[in-house]
C-alpha cells in the first residue's frame, strides 16, 4: 500500500509504540499517593518536561488532553468563557474561514449557544491570512474580543500562516491568541514562547504518536474555564485520570518529531516536490492548491478539473493508494471543502480536489505507485463526472 | 468481473453482496445517500437513507471484507423520484417511486457512474431472477417478488445487472445472513416509502402541494357528496378516509373512481364502477426481447403485489392497450402494467408500460 494520507494520521514511531507498551504494563494512577502512583506521576511529569523543552514552553504550561479536538475546544470555549466572565463585554470571537472543524464548529457553537459574535477573517487564493485584516478587525472591535484563534498550518491545503505576526497583532490589543498547530509540529519550526501565542494545540497521532492524546500549551497568565469537571488533574483546567502510557508515548513522539524536524522537512519536501512535478506531467491541467512556498513539507493538494474527488479516491484506493478528499459528513458523503471555497474556488473545483500527504514512512516507491495509477484514474473519473450533466 | 454492490443497509443487499463475493467477483460496496440532509432523517428501519442504514451497510461491507463508499445521489433522487412523485399525484396519478428509483437512479445514474469508473455490473438485493438467458423472471418467493418494479429496465440495463437472490426465499436470505455473521439478519423489512419517514403520505403531499379544497362528486347521481382538501390525496380504488357528508342513495360503500386535477374533483362510486376490462398504457419497454409484431397473449399485473390477470396486449399509436379476460378493480393511472409470460421456471417479464387510463 502507498499510504499518502499522513495528515489524517501517521504510523506510530517504533520508539513511541515501545514506550507505550512498556508504560502500559505498569500499574499506577498518577494521582495516587503510593509508590505505584508516584511512579506513574514521575512518568507524566518527565513527559511534560520533554514536551515543554522541545516546544519552547514551561512544563506548567503543558496541559495533557484527549487529543486535538479537545485541546481546540478547551482553548476556544474555555478562554471565551473565562474572558467573558471577567469582562462581560468581551463576547466576540475572531477566527479564520479555513480552520479545522474542531475550531470552526466550536466557534459556531459559541455563536449558536452562548451568544458569541464572530469575526471571520478571510484568506487569499493561497489560503493565507493577512495580519492587516486582523489589525483592522481588532481596531474596530478589539475591546469586545474574547479570543482570536487561527491555525498554524492548514490541514487540507498545507498553507502555513504567519502566526507570529498574527499573535503580535493580537498582543497589541491584549487579546489572547490560540493557534491549532496540529499539522505544524514536527513539520515546521514551532516554538511556543517565541511565537507569542497564548495557547497552542498539539496532538500525538499526526507526528508518530498515539491517537487520543494531545496537549494544550496554555500560558500561565491565560485563564480557561474547564470543559470537563472532575478531579482537576491538569491545572484544574482539565479533569480525567491521566493516560500515563499515552502521555509517555506522546512525549517520545513529540520529542523525536521536533528534534528531527529539519532533516525530516528537507527529505519529505524533496519527495513532495518530486510528486508534484510528476503529477503535473501526468495530468497537465491539474491545479496545485495552497501556498507554493509557505506550506507544509509533506502536503500536495490538487484539483483535477473535470473529475470528482470521491471517484478518484475510489479508483486510487482500488490500486492500493490511500489519499483524501477532505471532509465527509457523518453519513460518509464527501463534502466540498470549506477551505477551498474560502480560497475562492467554485463548488466544482472544491469537489474535484484530492490531498496527498507524505510523512515519516514515505518513500519514492509510494510516489511511483501514485504516478503509475493516476492517469487511468483521472481518465475514468472524467468519464464518470461527464455523466453529471446539468439538466 | 468488477461489480458494484448497492448496499442499502438492509439484509437483502448485504446477502446479495456476499453472494457476489462468493461467486468470485471483485466487489465494491456503495451506499446511496438519497436524503439531501441525512442528519435530519430519523434513524430506524423505516427509511433507506438514514445514518443507521449507512452504518449497517458499512458494517456488512466490513464483514465481507470489501471496500465501501457512500455516493451522494441526493440531488438526482430528489429531481427524478421525489419531485416526480409529487408531480404525479398533483396530476391525479398514482406513482410508484421504487420503480422510478430503479429506472432513474439505481440502474441509471448509479449504473452509468459505475460503468464509467470501470465496473462491469451492479449487484442489488432485489428479489427477482435474471439468469444466463438474460430474461427477467419472478422470484421463487412470490410474496417478496420485485420483478414488477424492475420491469421498467431496458435490455441494456439488465445486461449490466446481477440479482443474486432470485432463487431464494426471504427466510433463506435471513438465515444465510445470520450464518454469515451479518448483523442485519434480523433487521425488519422496509415497507414504506423511504423518503416519507413517518409513513404519512398525505401529510407529505399536503406540505408540498398545499391545501386545495374541492368537491367529492357521486358518479351515479352527479351530486356533491362531500369535500376534500386536495384531490392529490386520493388514489383510485380508495375507500377509507373519504369522509362523505351523506350516504350514497343506494346505501352501499363508495370508492374513488377518478381524480380530475383540472376541476379539482374527486369522483366516487360503487365498487362495480371501478371495474375495468381494458387498460391503456404509454411508453412501453420490452424487457424480454424485441418489440412484439402483433398482439400477445400473456398475464398482466397492474400494481405492486396486485393480482395477475390473463390478457391480450396489443400495440397502438399511443403505446399499448390490454384487453383483460376478467375485469379488475382499482386500476390507477401512473402505475405500471407489467406483462408476464407464465413459465414453470419463473414467469418471464415481457415488458412494461405506464398506465394512462
Amino acid at each position: 500500500m502507498a499510504y499518502l494520507d499522513h495528515a489524517a494520521t501517521t504510523p506510530m514511531l517504533d520508539e513511541a509504540l515501545e514506550a507505550y507498551v512498556a508504560t502500559a504494563r505498569e500499574v499506577g494512577n498518577a494521582s495516587s499517593l503510593h509508590a505505584a502512583g508516584r511512579r506513574a506521576r514521575r512518568r507524566v511529569e518527565e513527559s511534560r518536561e520533554r514536551v515543554a523543552a522541545v516546544l519552547g514552553a514551561r512544563p506548567s504550561e503543558v496541559i495533557f488532553t484527549g487529543g486535538g479536538t479537545e485541546s481546540d475546544n478547551l482553548a476556544v470555549k474555555g478562554i471565551f468563557w473565562a474572558r467573558r466572565a471577567a469582562h462581560a463585554e468581551r463576547v466576540r470571537v475572531v477566527s479564520s474561514a479555513v480552520e479545522h472543524h474542531a475550531v470552526l464548529d466550536a466557534v459556531d457553537w459559541l455563536a449558536g449557544h452562548e451568544g458569541a459574535e464572530v469575526g471571520w477573517l478571510p484568506v487569499d487564493a493561497a489560503g493565507r491570512l493577512d495580519p492587516e485584516r486582523l489589525r483592522a478587525e481588532l481596531a474596530a472591535h478589539g475591546d469586545r474580543v474574547a479570543v482570536v484563534t487561527a491555525m498554524w498550518a492548514n490541514n487540507e491545503v498545507g498553507t502555513v500562516q504567519p502566526v507570529a505576526e498574527l499573535a503580535a497583532v493580537a498582543a497589541e490589543h491584549g487579546v489572547p491568541f490560540h493557534t491549532d498547530a496540529i499539522q505544524a509540529v514536527g513539520q515546521v519550526p514551532v516554538d511556543f514562547a517565541a511565537s507569542g501565542v497564548a495557547a497552542l494545540t498539539v496532538t500525538g497521532h499526526k507526528l508518530g504518536g498515539p491517537t487520543g492524546v494531545g496537549a494544550l500549551l496554555l500560558a500561565r497568565d491565560v485563564a480557561a474555564t474547564p470543559l470537563l469537571h472532575g478531579g482537576g488533574q491538569e491545572r484544574d483546567v482539565r479533569s480525567g485520570t491521566l493516560d500515563t502510557a499515552g502521555i509517555v508515548a506522546f512525549a517520545v513522539a513529540v520529542e523525536a518529531a521536533v528534534k528531527g524536524q529539519q532533516e525530516y522537512a528537507a527529505r519529505v519536501a524533496a519527495l513532495r516536490d518530486d510528486l508534484v512535478e510528476r503529477v503535473r506531467q501526468a495530468v497537465p491541467e491539474v491545479v496545485f492548491n495552497g501556498d507554493p512556498t509557505d506550506r507544509l513539507p509533506g502536503n500536495a493538494h490538487f484539483s483535477f478539473p473535470g473529475c470528482e474527488g470521491d471517484a478518484l479516491l475510489l479508483l486510487l484506493d482500488a490500486q492500493g493508494i490511500a489519499c483524501s478528499t477532505g471532509s465527509a459528513c457523518s453519513a460518509g458523503v464527501a463534502q466540498p471543502s470549506h477551505v477551498l471555497l474560502a480560497m475562492g474556488a467554485d463548488d466544482d473545483r472544491a469537489r474535484s480536489s484530492l490531498r496527498f500527504t507524505l510523512g515519516h514512512t514515505s518513500t519514492r516507491a509510494d510516489v511511483d505507485a501514485l504516478i503509475a495509477a493516476l492517469p487511468a484514474a483521472v481518465e475514468r473519473a472524467r468519464r464518470a463526472a461527464a455523466l453529471r450533466t446539468p439538466r | 468481473m468488477r461489480v458494484l454492490a448497492a448496499m442499502s443497509g438492509g439484509v437483502d443487499s448485504a446477502v446479495a453482496a456476499a453472494r457476489a463475493v462468493e461467486a468470485g467477483h471483485d466487489v465494491t460496496g456503495v451506499h446511496l445517500a438519497l436524503a439531501r440532509n441525512p442528519q435530519t432523517y430519523r434513524t430506524g428501519a423505516r427509511g433507506c437513507c438514514t445514518l443507521e442504514d449507512s452504518r449497517d451497510a458499512r458494517r456488512a461491507a466490513d464483514v465481507l471484507g470489501i471496500p465501501f463508499y457512500v455516493w451522494d445521489m441526493a440531488d438526482r433522487f430528489h429531481e427524478d423520484v421525489v419531485d416526480d412523485f409529487v408531480a404525479e399525484y398533483a396530476a391525479g396519478r398514482t406513482p410508484n417511486p421504487c420503480l422510478r428509483c430503479n429506472e432513474k437512479i439505481k440502474f441509471a445514474a448509479v449504473l452509468d457512474r459505475a460503468v464509467a469508473l470501470g465496473f462491469d455490473a451492479v449487484v442489488t438485493g432485489h428479489h427477482a431472477r435474471l439468469g444466463p438467458d438474460g430474461l427477467l423472471r419472478r422470484s421463487v418467493d412470490a410474496a417478496k417478488d420485485q420483478s414488477y418494479v424492475l420491469a421498467v429496465l431496458t435490455r441494456a440495463q439488465l445486461d449490466r445487472s446481477i440479482f443474486p437472490l432470485g432463487d431464494s426465499t426471504k427466510a433463506e436470505v435471513r438465515a444465510e445472513a445470520a450464518r454469515r455473521g451479518l448483523a442485519v439478519a434480523d433487521k425488519p423489512d422496509s415497507h414504506d416509502i423511504c423518503f416519507i419517514a413517518d409513513g404519512d403520505t398525505r401529510g407529505f403531499l399536503s406540505q408540498r402541494l398545499g391545501e386545495a379544497p374541492g368537491e367529492v362528486v357521486d358518479a351515479l347521481t352527479g351530486a356533491v357528496v362531500g369535500s376534500h382538501t386536495g384531490a392529490y390525496q386520493y388514489t383510485v380504488g380508495q375507500r377509507r378516509g373519504l369522509h362523505l357528508d351523506r350516504p350514497a342513495p343506494d346505501g352501499r360503500p363508495r370508492y374513488v373512481l377518478s381524480i380530475t386535477p383540472k376541476t379539482n374533483t374527486v369522483t366516487v362510486g360503487p365498487a362495480e364502477a371501478l371495474e375495468v376490462a381494458e387498460v391503456r398504457a404509454a411508453r412501453p419497454v420490452w424487457t424480454g426481447g424485441a418489440r412484439p409484431d402483433g398482439p400477445i397473449e400473456c398475464e398482466v399485473q397492474l400494481r405492486a403485489h396486485g393480482d395477475v390477470v390473463p390478457a391480450t396486449v396489443s400495440l397502438d399509436a399511443d403505446g399499448l392497450h390490454a384487453d383483460l379476460r376478467r375485469p379488475v378493480r382499482g386500476v390507477a393511472a401512473g402505475q405500471a402494467i407489467v406483462a408476464y409470460r407464465p413459465d414453470p421456471a419463473g414467469d418471464v417479464v415481457l415488458g412494461s408500460a405506464t398506465i394512462t387510463g
